[in-house]
């Protein structure tokens, strides 16, 4: 099992080293990037300010060298520094992580929370009219823009009837998650909600399920014991790849309630054209999207016996 | 209902209507239009609610927000469609030569997947949109090049099993060259999921069209695009929430179309996956 474990994260070494690259030559060799566009805006900037700045921001250094600093401070954890605050980006992010991880926490549990139940009900009546709503229901959920629906709820929940705050993050109280999550958690739901009738009602027709009928088995039981433990194997890569996803997802949300997480920073960095920012938060959300996917892969060998260590 | 001897499902119908009523609307905008939705601002109608004379509204300039809808329509889909040509066509030429070819090629290719995979498309999207600047054109870039990697996977996966078959060996035997066998044996038969795919991500690179737009790196004022219409509207939503209410209907009903469209394709072109279906 550790030798899975330890084989599972030496995986994701070339694909880190390769956003890694990928985000370097984004932001630092293209024609046009923020690196040249800074010192280009328009602002009638005095020529020897600007070129005071690039050397002061380290721009004016040939593309090898840059690339050099940049694998140096990635190698020891140091993702440069904010051109606009002159904080460590590590340490402007660090103040970021913790609300965007409590509104993709949150979002997941109320995926799960409505999803799975959703597709589980649907799929133990195929065909029935609950099955064809939750459906309707799940495809919808798909199909809502994540900005759009979060103005729905805004507009319902804190204009109309004044039960919660519209935006902000506040004292960090439940209150304020509730509608954020809500938004960001309305697709991993839907999805969920899919992926769950989808196992269920394969597993219903598999051979041991069958077996276990003509045993006499109580039809309760067959689906606790038999169905719903199956069926979770294939439900948690759903729940760990949406999981993953959601620190992605969060920008557009993160940016419509105010949340000061690590998806608004990444917006605001990209208009402040501040690049070393910009380049921290994005490997900041592949990596946990990683982080995710790995803790995922280990689970799902330690849940189903079928799937070898080796 | 049926068509010869397909029975057409009811996702297929209800999101092949909603799909046929945002083209039909789309390529008819210039002539179903009230007036031009740029250049028709007239403070003296601001914020007018829907009426039998504004349909949806006006917006804080005066202008029509039924016409800006409609031709919201032309830059969704069109976004939508050539965004989902470039992902398929990178797509099915990296993913049918590596499963193909194998090899180095396939290494290099699969680790290319991995690391696309890795990056969330709207992030993704994000970055080359802050590089390229907000723009119709940069848009297309930015969404062809950012989501293929599923496209990919599944050529290389058909072309893995594909090559094995025996008119393939066949093709091979009579002397046909690789690229030749690749597009006039292998391609055909790996189309049907390839076409649901790339049903299901028009949708998705509408919602990100959309979403860039709203961020405010997409398609900028006063040019119509859902997603910069519910931008503009954020503000005043409180006392004028028709400007938010239908582009982002628009979108909603477009890409439900779009989706039902995919789930009825793959119940055709894919029958096997209709009960192992998420």
């Amino acid at each position: 099992m550790l030798r899975f474990i330890i084989r599972r994260l030496l995986q994701t070494i070339p694909i880190i080293a390769s956003v890694a690259l990928v985000i370097f030559i984004l932001f630092s060799v293209i024609p046009g990037s923020f690196a040249s566009a800074l010192f280009d805006d328009g602002r009638g900037m005095d020529p020897a300010v600007m070129e005071r700045m690039n050397k002061e921001l380290g721009l004016s250094d040939p593309v090898h060298v840059r690339f050099g600093r940049y694998v140096k401070q990635l190698v020891t954890l140091d993702l440069g520094t904010s051109f606009r605050t002159r904080e460590p980006v590590t340490q402007l992010i660090g103040k970021r992580l913790w609300p965007t991880l409590e509104l993709a926490f949150a979002s997941m549990i109320f995926a799960i929370l409505f999803g799975i139940p959703l597709g589980f009900i649907a799929a133990l009546r195929p065909g029935s009219a609950i099955d064809s709503l939750s459906m309707v229901f799940a495809v919808s959920g798909l199909s809502l823009p994540k900005f759009w629906f979060g103005l729905l709820l805004m507009y319902l929940f804190a204009l109309v009837l004044g039960w919660l705050p519209s935006f902000g993050y506040g004292d960090g109280s439940l209150k304020y998650l509730i509608l954020p999550a809500v938004t960001l958690g309305v697709s991993p739901m839907a999805l969920l909600a899919r992926t769950t009738r989808a196992a269920v009602l394969e597993i219903m027709n598999a051979d041991f399920v069958r077996t276990a009928r003509s045993k006499g088995m109580s039809e309760q039981r067959v689906i606790t014991w038999h169905v719903m433990r199956n069926a979770w194997v294939l439900v948690l890569t759903t729940i760990g790849l949406q999981f993953g996803s959601l620190m992605g997802q969060a920008v557009v949300v993160e940016k419509l309630f105010s949340w000061p997480g690590v998806g608004s920073l990444l917006v605001d960095s990209v208009f402040q054209r501040d690049i070393p920012a910009v380049q921290g938060c994005i490997l900041v959300i592949v990596l946990f999207f990683l982080a995710i996917n790995t803790l995922v892969d280990i689970a799902y060998a330690m849940i189903d016996p079928r799937i070898s260590y080796s | 209902m049926r068509i010869g001897n397909t029975k057409l499902g009811a996702n297929l119908v209800i999101g092949g209507s909603l799909v046929a009523v945002a083209v039909v609307v789309g390529v008819l905008a210039p002539w179903i239009q009230h007036t031009d939705p740029v250049m028709d601002a007239n403070l003296m109608n601001a914020e007018m609610p829907p009426s039998r004379e504004f349909w949806f509204g006006t917006d804080a300039q005066g202008r029509d927000i039924y016409s800006r809808v409609v031709h919201g329509a032309r830059i969704s889909l069109t976004v939508g469609v050539i965004s989902q040509l470039i992902n398929s066509c990178i797509g099915v030429a990296l993913g049918l030569s590596a499963g193909y070819w194998g090899g180095w090629w396939d290494d290099f290719v699969s680790g290319l997947t991995n690391m696309m995979l890795a990056i969330p498309s709207l992030i993704f999207a994000l970055a080359i949109m802050a590089i390229l600047g907000p723009g119709l054109f940069s848009l297309l870039i930015a969404l062809g090049l950012t989501n293929w990697s599923f496209t990919c996977r599944l050529a290389r996966a058909s072309a893995l099993s594909l090559k094995t078959q025996g008119y393939v060996q066949a093709a091979k035997v009579l002397g046909y060259s690789d690229l030749r066998i690749m597009f006039t044996q292998v391609l055909p038969n790996m189309l049907g999921p390839i076409i649901v795919i790339a049903t299901l991500g028009m949708g998705g690179a509408i919602l990100t069209e959309a979403a860039l737009s709203f961020l405010g790196l997409g398609i900028r004022p006063p040019y119509p695009s859902w997603g910069s219409m519910l931008s503009e509207a954020r503000d005043q939503f409180r006392t004028a929430p028709w400007l938010s209410i239908f582009p982002g209907l628009a979108i909603f009903l477009t890409v439900l179309g779009l989706n039902l469209l995919g789930d009825g394709l793959r119940d055709i072109l894919d029958p096997q996956s209709r009960s192992r279906r998420a």
